[in-house]
């Protein structure tokens, strides 16, 4: 049997221990480990890659043992496309993180293994099968994102700090919850065979059958939908997001964002949409406009903001709600009136996968480029601190212009392709709820654009008259980002082909 | 070999008692060999036990003659859930006395006490008999109130007094409760019996049962920290030493809910069912009230002796269920939280206040001790991560197995208990922070505070490593414990209450 997944995961975990236990002194030896431990697992994710046989819908390096059979557990460990997509995506983000966090003096041995045990905390999540494993994970990557807010954040990182853990624990308490009256109806952890099952129709049943009660179902969706919907996060339960992302050091806030939020993400298409696509369709209405608020909203609040982290941080919330919106409308939608429902269900989700990639990508080199500027400023990043930098520092101005731009959804940018497969799918099933959250797109493009007007544009302000242009290191640190957006932005194919078999099976999975 | 355990204890303490007044050293060597030893016998010997027979089985260790004319026996004997309680016992010993090496005070009669209450602990655990079981479990109040009193702090002879107080009352419950079997048994039978074996076949009668079962279960309960009747716990962990703390809530709380399990609920199957409602309630309010109450707290104990209250709550709820899957759950929560609750008492007792003489979570956060003492601040985060109940630790297991139980009988209590973990999240986090990782400055290098803190000693470390190493096995390999309980549940003691009752 393949173990390449155990391994994957079990790289940066092991290298973290290392790390803690080299001590504070030799910091140039804990960054090289770090540094070969992610570059390590970046070539690993490329092999991964490079072996997924895209014609097979089925899960693919499949580990499976028994754990604790009388529990249901199970070491079952698989990826499809959209796991591969998403251990690509730590895979590619956690070697930037490392790098831009290379200036960084304080506790240096705890910092990196922290970030390396966040980052096997993303491994592993992406790639288990089973709840109690996978739980295992989700949770483990809380402990270290924490810790690296509370420990190494801003001003304020204590709150921030606390209340991303309660927020999440909250949501993850009322997930277990669920997932325990799962297993008791279904006898089953694991989220394939509860995904089948409810194909069948039997777990409503059981569900009912268990608990002589006919809204079980609803709550226990309810309970999971919870869950998730802190970690994306949909609106009414995103307000720890920009505390968070905006006290968190920046190269926490590029894992944070770049590939942490994928996780509630993650979990809608691998648990919620396969599990409860009946209870979705039940609540669809209320879930729509829940998506809309979130993208219309977050976009608003983006736009109010003086702080640029902030500001990317409610710019965060708004891409991801594009994603939710294109979810519940792809399992929602009856389709009577539109030729070929299933292509365009197909269109919806392969926007949402190719969203999430192009965001983790997109929203992380933003929050760096923001680490390099905190870094020339000493502290200073707010909207109104700058002005004119174009005429000092023009090839960060012309490098940065770019990030916004993909994150606007340029075509020939990858944030186009994900957006317009997106809308594509979503329109036809949708038109009013695609109308609405036009409206976000609109807001997004005014306050991206007045970030640069404000920062990049106008008067030269003489204060950063002396500031230094990129380094020949940090050209090079931003260049694979900045490739990739033009790559993914001219050939999606990329993706797209590695994906496509996963998003028809889901496509099969969640229709009616 | 088993019942060695016991008997190696109390020559520990003829052992103590023979040195010289001043030989501390000598006394602390004495203490820790001897409970090295119990540990290592109870271990050896569950092993062994778990490899030759069925642990279903009750299999006898000692058997002799006591007090015929009542049908008492002196009968010890293991089935797999007396196996976990006793490694437990052995594990929690041997951490409880690395963690008071630091005692000066009449350091021999410390540790004579000590292992008076082990060797009392150990035996109620392998009592088969149930006046047996019933002798050793008065045993264990007698050192606990001397720890205290003597050994203690805050408010010790109000501790102490308070503690011994709320165990007579429980256990004159429970004496009434057996008096009343006994008398029904032999009516009923016409031979008088005190075997726990025997007796658990007698089909007592329902009226009976009634009355009886709440006498004897709240009897044992209140020192297992039921709610309303927990307040000594928290006065009581408070005012012990550390070591004193560590067995109160690690093995002493056990005692209780282990009686309630092994007497209360298998002897009166009727009467469990009839107050199965009343105890899940009750339960749960322990379990939201008592994080509750640690969550706004100030005395850095206070938190962890109501996160106890909390914390046993789960032990209770597992067994209000009365289903397989919550039985063996509260089994495992007592193993997982003797450990845990151990281990987060060593480190607010001997690592932080020993050192810094404050409890005063105010106080603390002033003294940055994350900076000034990592080893204590990691070990509290790894603490209090697996005390929240997060995967790969023990707590999880159990809880997860508590909860499916309580979701199987009381579907709102398994959702209120949601509320209890939430709060446990919050108070855990408080702690951590305003202890360990304030972001107040640290104390300037030449102030009397920054040099009075000693280094984290070698028996400090080697306890913490012992605790968490058991709370990660156990949480990364429940089947090990469970492969221990989970026969018992099946086996006849245990058919009449779990077969009868709802599935």
């Amino acid at each position: 049997m393949n173990h390449s997944l155990s391994i994957l995961t079990a790289v940066p975990f092991v290298v973290g221990l290392m790390v803690a236990c080299l001590g504070a002194e030799r910091k140039n030896l804990v960054r090289g480990l770090a540094l070969a431990s992610s570059l390590v697992t970046l070539i690993g994710a490329v092999c991964l890659w490079t072996h997924f046989d895209t014609a097979s819908d089925r899960l693919q390096f499949v580990e499976q043992f028994d754990w604790a059979p009388t529990l249901g557990i199970q070491y079952y460990l698989g990826v499809d496309g959209l796991g591969l997509l998403m251990v690509m995506l730590t895979a590619i983000v956690t070697p930037l993180a490392i790098l831009v966090s290379w200036s960084m003096n304080d506790r240096v041995h705890v910092y990196h293994a922290l970030i390396l045990w966040l980052q096997a905390g993303l491994f592993g999540t992406f790639t288990a099968l089973n709840f109690f494993h996978w739980f295992m994970f989700w949770e483990l990557g809380l402990i270290p994102a924490f810790f690296l807010i509370k420990l190494w954040g801003g001003p304020n990182r204590g709150p921030a700090a606390t209340q991303f853990f309660i927020y999440t624990m909250a949501g993850s308490a009322a997930l277990l919850l669920s997932f325990l009256a799962l297993r008791l109806a279904t006898g089953s952890f694991d989220f394939i065979e509860l995904a089948k099952q409810a194909r069948a129709g039997v777990l409503a049943q059981n569900l009912q059958h268990t608990f002589h009660w006919p809204h079980i179902t609803l709550l226990v969706f309810f309970g999971a939908f919870l869950g998730f919907a802190v970690k994306v996060p949909i609106v009414p339960f995103h307000t720890w997001l920009p505390a968070a992302y905006a006290e968190a050091p920046s190269p926490v806030t590029m894992l944070l964002t770049g590939v942490m939020s994928k996780m509630g993400v993650y979990g809608f298409l691998r648990i919620l949409l396969p599990i409860f696509p009946d209870q979705i369709r039940l609540v669809l209405t209320p879930l729509i406009w829940l998506a809309i608020a979130t993208i219309v909203l977050s976009a608003c609040a983006a736009f109010a903001q003086r702080d640029l982290k902030r500001m990317i941080a409610y710019s965060s919330v708004n891409h991801l709600g594009y994603c939710l919106l294109a979810m519940f409308v792809a399992v929602g939608a009856a389709g009577a009136n539109v030729a070929q429902p299933d292509l365009q269900k197909a269109a919806a989700l392969d926007g949402v996968l190719l969203q999430m990639f192009n965001h983790g990508l997109t929203a992380s080199a933003l929050f760096l480029f923001v680490a390099l500027i905190e870094k020339r400023s000493h502290g200073f990043r707010g909207l109104d601190d700058f002005g004119g930098l174009r005429q000092v520092v023009p090839v960060f101005t012309g490098l940065m212009g770019i990030a916004i731009f993909s994150s606007l959804g340029l075509p020939g940018l990858n944030g186009f392709v994900g957006e317009f497969l997106l809308f594509k799918g979503v329109f036809p099933l949708a038109p009013w709820a695609a109308a609405v959250s036009i409206i976000g797109l609109l807001v997004t493009a005014i306050f991206l654009l007045t970030l640069i007007q404000r920062v990049f544009c106008g008067p030269l302000n003489e204060r950063w008259a002396k500031l230094p242009d990129l380094s020949t290191a940090e050209r090079f640190l931003v260049l694979p980002s900045i490739a990739l957006m033009f790559i993914l932005g001219i050939w999606p194919q990329l993706i797209l082909g590695t994906i496509d078999t996963t998003v028809m099976a889901l496509v099969r999975q969640i229709s009616i | 070999m088993l019942a060695w355990t016991i008997y190696t204890s109390f020559i520990g303490v003829v052992v103590l008692m023979l040195l010289p007044r001043d030989a501390a050293r000598a006394a602390r060597w004495v203490a820790l060999f001897t409970a090295i030893a119990g540990c290592a016998l109870a271990f050896a010997g569950a092993i062994l036990q778990a490899r030759q027979t069925n642990l279903g089985d009750v299999t006898p260790i000692a058997q002799a003659a006591w007090i015929p004319a009542l049908g008492a026996t002196y009968y010890l004997a293991a089935d797999g859930i007396s196996l976990v309680l006793v490694v437990l016992t052995g594990l929690a010993a041997v951490a409880g006395i690395l963690f008071s090496w630091n005692i000066e005070k009449r350091t021999k009669e410390f540790f004579a006490f000590y292992l008076v209450l082990i060797g009392g602990v150990y035996g109620v655990f392998l009592s088969f008999d149930v006046l047996l079981l019933f002798v050793f479990y008065e045993l264990t109040i007698i050192p606990k109130y001397f720890l205290i009193a003597r050994w203690g702090s805050t408010r010790k002879e109000y501790g102490a007094m308070k503690l011994a107080l709320y165990s007579f009352v429980g256990s004159h419950l429970v004496l009434i409760g057996l008096v009343a079997t006994w008398v029904v048994a032999r009516a009923q039978t016409g031979h008088a019996t005190l075997n726990l074996q025997l007796l658990s076949q007698i089909n007592f009668p329902a009226g009976f049962q009634h009355w009886v079962f709440p006498l004897v279960f709240v009897g044992f309960a209140i020192l297992a920290g039921l709610w309303p009747f927990h307040t000594w716990a928290p006065t009581g962990h408070v005012a012990a030493p550390t070591a004193g703390s560590m067995l109160l809530a690690g093995v002493v709380m056990k005692l209780g809910a282990y009686g309630c399990l092994r007497v209360a609920m298998v002897l009166f199957p009727e009467g469990a069912r009839e107050w199965q409602g009343v105890i899940a309630a009750l339960a749960v309010i322990g379990i939201i009230y008592g994080a509750g109450v640690a969550l706004v707290q100030r005395d850095f104990k206070f938190v962890i002796g109501y996160s106890s209250v909390s914390h046993m709550g789960f032990v209770l709820l597992g067994l209000a269920t009365l289903n397989a899957i919550g039985l063996c759950g509260a089994v495992l929560q007592m193993f997982s939280h003797g450990i845990i609750a151990g281990l987060l008492f060593a480190v607010v007792g001997r690592m932080v206040y020993d050192r810094t003489h404050t409890r005063d979570l105010h106080d603390l956060e002033r003294l940055n001790l994350g900076k000034v003492l990592p080893f204590a601040g990691v070990t509290f985060v790894i603490a209090g991560v697996a005390s929240m109940g997060l995967p790969g630790f023990s707590g999880f297991v159990a809880e997860f197995q508590i909860l499916i139980g309580a979701w199987k009988v009381f579907p709102i209590t398994a959702v209120l208990t949601g509320l209890g973990i939430i709060l446990g999240v919050a108070y855990t986090l408080r702690a951590v922070q305003m202890a360990f990782y304030s972001d107040t400055p640290p104390p300037a290098p030449h102030s009397p505070e920054a040099h009075s803190l000693p280094p984290i000693t070698l028996p400090e470390r080697a306890g913490a490593v012992l605790l968490i190493a058991a709370s990660l096995v156990v949480g990364l390999f429940p089947t090990l414990l469970m492969n221990w309980i989970e026969p018992c549940l099946k086996s006849p003691l245990f058919a009449r209450l779990l077969n009868g009752g709802p599935q």
